[in-house]
């Protein structure tokens, strides 16, 4: 269970995400004397004053030689010029690929991000679907335990028929048992009562069998030649 | 506010020794000062989108006038008049 009431940043300040950088950076003035101190001196002086000031005080260096004019004054102005002569041709140029080069790494982090937050909402999608899902569950449930109370009944059922056949085989070995004993007996009696029907008839009883018949011959011979 | 949360822009000419006795003047404290400052430098000039040559121009003239002070005995030597 996810405690969401809980705060997930425990320090006083989190990190991210940072203030934008600024547009522009404090306002200089020639590109050597911040702005600031133009204002601080505008009030009393108007705005001549930090130009006077200025003035003097480089009359004031020279004419006391503190600062020396010598061969590095030359060199200062000469690489000085050189500068000044670049950053005026070239500036605006330098400033555009400057700029392009941030616009790059702006766009790949926010390309990132942006990746993030789709395989993230995906993600999310695919969450909800899977808790729709469960809620479907149920039924699954349901359909299953009856294929599984099929498979017994089937099972059972089977095991019953199984059971029946093979009762019905024994009961019926047992059957054609007594039917073939009480055949045989048959047979047998048959055969013996024959035998000894055949061994009692003795020769004079044959004899007199015989006698007895040509006599019926000859009696049904005169009534036949009769009939003819 | 109070004199010791200032900084040392918004004190005031006459408050500067009480202001200076507030201060946390220990290693530490000094090195803390000066990383303020130099972050609060960059914050300002360095630190921007669209920024010009002000940033460095000034730190190159500082760093200038600072040699031309360290070598300022040698360069003395180097007067055009002795007497002005």
């Amino acid at each position: 269970v996810l405690h969401a009431t809980r705060l997930l940043h425990t320090t006083r300040q989190s990190l991210a995400p940072l203030p934008p950088l600024p547009e522009k950076g404090g306002e200089v003035r020639y590109g050597l004397i911040p702005e600031e101190f133009f204002q601080f001196l505008y009030p009393k002086t108007g705005v001549t004053g930090p130009y006077m000031l200025g003035t003097g005080l480089l009359l004031y260096l020279l004419s006391k030689e503190i600062y020396v004019i010598n061969h590095e004054t030359v060199a200062a102005a000469c690489i000085l010029s050189v500068i000044i002569y670049g950053v005026k041709k070239y500036g605006s140029d330098v400033a555009a690929f400057a700029d392009k080069l941030n616009e790059e790494k702006v766009a790949k982090a926010l390309a990132v991000k942006n990746e993030a937050i789709k395989d993230l909402e995906t993600a999310i999608e695919q969450e909800k679907k899977e808790q729709w899902r469960v809620e479907g569950c149920s039924y699954l449930f349901d359909a299953k335990r009856n294929n599984v109370a099929m498979l017994l009944e089937t099972n059972y059922r089977e095991r019953l028929m199984t059971v029946y056949n093979e009762v019905k085989k024994r009961l019926d070995y047992q059957v054609a048992m007594q039917n073939l004993k009480r055949q045989k007996e048959q047979d047998h009696m048959i055969q013996w009562v024959e035998k000894n029907v055949v061994q009692s008839i003795t020769p004079q009883q044959q004899k007199e069998s015989i006698a007895k018949c040509i006599l019926d011959l000859k009696a049904l011979s005169k009534t036949a030649q009769a009939a003819v | 506010g109070p004199l010791s949360e200032r900084r040392l822009m918004d004190v005031r000419l006459g408050e500067l020794p009480a202001w200076l006795a507030t201060c946390d003047l220990s290693p530490q404290g000094l090195l803390g000062g000066v990383w303020k400052a130099c972050n609060s430098y960059y914050d300002k000039y360095i630190n921007v989108k669209r920024g010009g040559p002000a940033g460095i121009s000034m730190l190159l003239a500082g760093y200038c006038l600072l040699s031309y002070g360290w070598n300022y005995q040698h360069i003395k030597c180097h007067r055009w008049r002795k007497y002005h």
